[in-house]
């Protein structure tokens, strides 16, 4: 039970330190002023998140480790964010695209697991649902600008939302941990949520003049561990300093 | 008002009600125009049997960077004022809302230029709809929304379109 929780917990903090590592390389860099802000923003929301996630799970674990130890500390393989967090910011539109399938499965989800048996997850959910909502409005009014915008912000926004689309399979995946979590009440079915995500996305789709992508496949595997080429570059930025100055304080 | 501050008005030791009014004075550190009672952040002040002092605060946002020396003032405070064995503990449930924010806290944060957050954060429309902010500086009814996110994780920026004066929104939560 515990090193199913351990690992459900992980993945989630993972997910979170990932996407807010990815989003706030745009601090400085954003298209304006007042984006630049927004992005740092949902980047903050996600690592004050995984903070408390990262702390759980390490009570969980119970082997001393602490949120900087499971953040920083670990090689690439024991990662287990989803495929799509890791994805580069190749332009605005690939963070915009990767920013609103993810909060609009988040959304649900944290809805879900506001039900949770598990205090400490309950207690985190209900937090990061009403930070959630605003991330899903603001990169869901993005979507719609840029779709239905220039010819150029139209081509580029189709390009992110299919080329972002095989990532997004993996977030309803169930395996032995999630299904062990389901059935001790832990967990949300993630699963169950599908209908809802794809609702949302053709929504906002429609509303941009946009046509919602198939997935040809869904690549995964970031659960396990097998990430894309993308996460080792990310993690040796965010690693650097406690490796080359370990135990090191701000 | 939450009923944990309530309580915290209440304590059964005249020590505690010392030191939560001490706590509860302590300004924000991004708006300082408020306290932190004001905002609803400090949720109880208790005092065990062997006289420790353990202040219970907590985040507006999960990533708010101003958690942590919140924490330290609250800390600081206490201790300057005699208190000795000092515990701060940061609580995530309930989650905190803007309804906790008190009507004087609100009057606040408008005098200094904040539109404070519309009521009854908890409902879906005050949440996703788009609902009316009132220009904190002339009071009109005719203002747009510049950006979701503004200068704290907690704020949104706002223009009025009566006196032309772009400002804080506390966002609802």
């Amino acid at each position: 039970m515990s090193d199913d929780l351990f690992r459900y917990v992980l993945r989630l903090a993972d997910d979170h330190l990932i996407l807010g590592q990815r989003l706030g390389e745009w601090c400085g860099k954003a298209p304006s002023l007042e984006e630049d802000l927004a992005l740092a923003n949902i980047g903050l929301d996600c690592l004050g998140q995984a903070r408390a996630l990262f702390t759980y799970a390490g009570k969980v674990e119970g082997k001393g480790r602490d949120e900087d130890d499971l953040a920083f500390l670990r090689p690439e393989r024991e990662y287990c964010n989803a495929l799509l967090v890791e994805q580069p910011n190749r332009d605005f539109a690939w963070a915009i695209a990767r920013q609103f399938y993810f909060s609009a499965f988040m959304l649900p989800f944290w809805r879900a697991m506001g039900k949770s048996t598990d205090d400490d997850l309950r207690a985190i959910a209900a937090k990061a649902e009403k930070e959630v909502a605003y991330h899903l409005r603001h990169s869901a009014e993005w979507v719609i600008r840029l779709g239905d915008g220039t010819e150029e912000s139209r081509r580029r926004m189709i390009a992110a939302l299919e080329e972002l689309f095989i990532y997004t399979g993996e977030l309803f995946e169930m395996d032995d941990v999630a299904l062990a979590m389901v059935s001790e009440g832990v967990a949300v079915d993630a699963s169950e949520l599908r209908d809802e995500w794809r609702r949302t996305v053709d929504g906002v789709l429609s509303e941009a003049h946009l046509t919602a992508p198939e997935a040809a496949y869904d690549q995964t595997g970031g659960r396990e561990g097998r990430h894309t080429e993308h996460l080792g570059h990310l993690l040796s930025e965010l690693q650097y300093m406690q490796r080359a100055y370990p135990g090191l304080e701000w | 008002m939450g009923v944990v501050v309530s309580d915290a008005l209440n304590p059964s030791n005249v020590r505690a009600r010392r030191a939560w009014d001490i706590a509860a004075a302590v300004p924000d550190p991004e708006i300082p125009v408020v306290t932190l009672a004001d905002l609803g952040i400090l949720r109880s002040v208790e005092c065990d049997d062997n006289g420790a002092v353990i202040a219970k605060v907590t985040p507006t946002y999960s990533g708010c960077p101003a958690t942590q020396l919140i924490e330290q003032m609250v800390l600081e405070a206490l201790k300057r004022d005699g208190f000795e064995n000092v515990r701060v503990e940061s609580v995530m449930s309930p989650a905190w809302t803007t309804d906790w924010i008190t009507s004087e806290g609100r009057e606040k944060l408008r005098e200094f230029g904040i539109a404070p957050p519309v009521k009854a954060s908890n409902s879906i429309r005050a949440l996703f709809g788009e609902t009316a902010v009132n220009c904190p500086l002339c009071g009109s009814e005719d203002t747009e929304r510049i950006s979701e996110f503004g200068s704290t994780p907690c704020k949104a920026l706002y223009r009025c379109r009566t006196c032309l004066e772009p400002f804080d929104y506390f966002k609802c939560l």
